[in-house]
């Protein structure tokens, strides 16, 4: 039995999470895992998103602050806050399976999981696939691409490049 | 004029802050590294230093969050009220130096912050992951330039000995006590807690390592110059450092409260 503001709570976090990513507009912002609460102050109030960045500098979170903002008042939400937290900090783990899938279906290669802090780039060596071939044989063709959360690489198998989300 | 009398004067506040320095460190560094953008050698070149440009700016703006308001702390002092290393405020020079300077200061960056992550900085803790990138990126460059060609080898080497005497400035230890702080204003004292001598020997050891490997010879001259020792924490620059602040702070002095 879902009460009335348990299903509440279920729908504003629903729609917040709703909103696709700016620059990856494939996955959705719940899908990346940076959308960290949404609390409604008063039944039908003013309602506060805790939002947190990929990268500390990444330039999408005022896009994706406006966003969710949009979206909950398209839902008849009459205030919104976004805040952005640092804490803790996000990381890679926090992109769900669905996203990871969605993220390699458009030609992303998904982070691999267990991104361990402290542990760094180097030390990894599972292999990176190839998400238009399926290929293992890639290599790194640098490690910043168009955005700080993405390594550019190269398939060697069908040589083509293409984005790797990389481990945070 | 004695060192102490040499120190910018100010009063209570976010400029006492020893945070401050590690702020002005990331701002100047990325506005630095943003230089390169049209510039750089290739593509993939100036995606990178444009990225780790970006990475700084996030922890800058982080820092000055904590500290008052971002826009005035970056746009509206004068240079003598900025506490950012002297390492960090050179031209970039050719490719070889701006990636020597990148050795030095990102292995610095990388050590401080775990250091202050594990004290429980949550900025610390965000970016010490993104410093790790930073790090490995320019040790591939530092093997790949001194152990390339004679030309950038030589370059690496030219580099690495001029840039060397801004290095000692790192590890003058921040908060009380230090050029950057003063004891009764540095709050929950995060950065006075840094073991600074355990950071000096963690950096020599990754630096001269790396610099080893890429057949480069770490210098034996001074860790800072005859008149700098700390300068840059107390707010005495050099003379490239007034030149980029002008054109850093230009449009927003020219232009008070524009917007776009």
């Amino acid at each position: 039995m879902v009460t009335e503001a348990e299903q509440r709570q279920r729908d504003l976090t629903a729609w917040a999470g709703s909103v696709p990513d700016p620059e990856l507009p494939v996955v959705t912002l719940a899908e990346l895992g940076v959308v960290r609460e949404v609390r409604e102050t008063a039944p039908g109030g003013r309602v506060e998103v805790e939002l947190t960045p990929t990268y500390t500098g990444c330039p999408a979170i005022e896009t994706m602050a406006t966003d969710i903002e949009r979206a909950l008042r398209e839902h008849g939400v009459p205030e919104v806050t976004v805040r952005t937290v640092l804490a803790p900090p996000w990381s890679t783990d926090d992109i769900t399976p669905e996203g990871r899938r969605k993220l390699a279906a458009s030609g992303i290669a998904p982070p691999r999981g267990g991104a361990a802090p402290g542990h760094g780039p180097v030390p990894l060596t599972l292999a990176i696939r190839c998400p238009n071939c399926g290929s293992a044989e890639t290599s790194l063709i640098s490690r910043f691409s168009s955005t700080a959360c993405k390594a550019l690489r190269r398939c060697e198998s069908c040589r083509e490049p293409f984005d790797h989300f990389k481990e945070l | 004029m004695t060192r102490s009398d040499a120190r910018a004067p100010y009063g209570a506040g976010p400029l006492d802050s020893p945070l401050l320095p590690l702020a002005d460190d990331a701002l100047v560094l990325s506005h630095r590294l943003g230089e390169w953008a049209g510039h750089a050698p290739v593509l993939e070149e100036e995606l990178a230093l444009a990225n780790i440009a970006l990475d700084l700016l996030g922890h800058a703006r982080a820092l000055y969050s904590e500290l008052g308001d971002e826009d005035e702390l970056a746009y509206l002092r004068e240079e003598r009220a900025f506490r950012n290393c002297q390492l960090v405020e050179q031209a970039n020079g050719d490719f070889a130096r701006t990636m020597i300077r990148q050795l030095f200061f990102s292995a610095y960056q990388e050590l401080l912050y775990t250091q202050l992550a594990a004290l429980g900085h949550p900025l610390a803790t965000k970016a010490v992951k993104e410093c790790e990138y930073h790090r490995d990126h320019a040790e591939h460059w530092t093997l790949r330039l001194g152990d390339g060609t004679e030309e950038s080898h030589a370059r690496a080497q030219r580099a690495t000995d001029s840039l060397w005497r801004f290095t000692g400035e790192l590890f003058l230890p921040l908060g009380p006590g230090g050029p950057g702080g003063t004891p009764e204003l540095d709050g929950p004292d995060l950065v006075g807690a840094v073991d600074w001598d355990a950071l000096r020997r963690s950096w020599t050891d990754r630096v001269t390592g790396v610099l080893d490997a890429a057949t480069l010879t770490v210098p034996t001259t001074e860790q800072h110059g005859a008149w700098a020792a700390g300068a840059g924490r107390q707010g005495l620059h050099t003379e490239p450092f007034g030149r980029m602040l002008a054109e850093m702070q230009h449009l927003h002095r020219s232009h008070p409260g524009a917007s776009w």
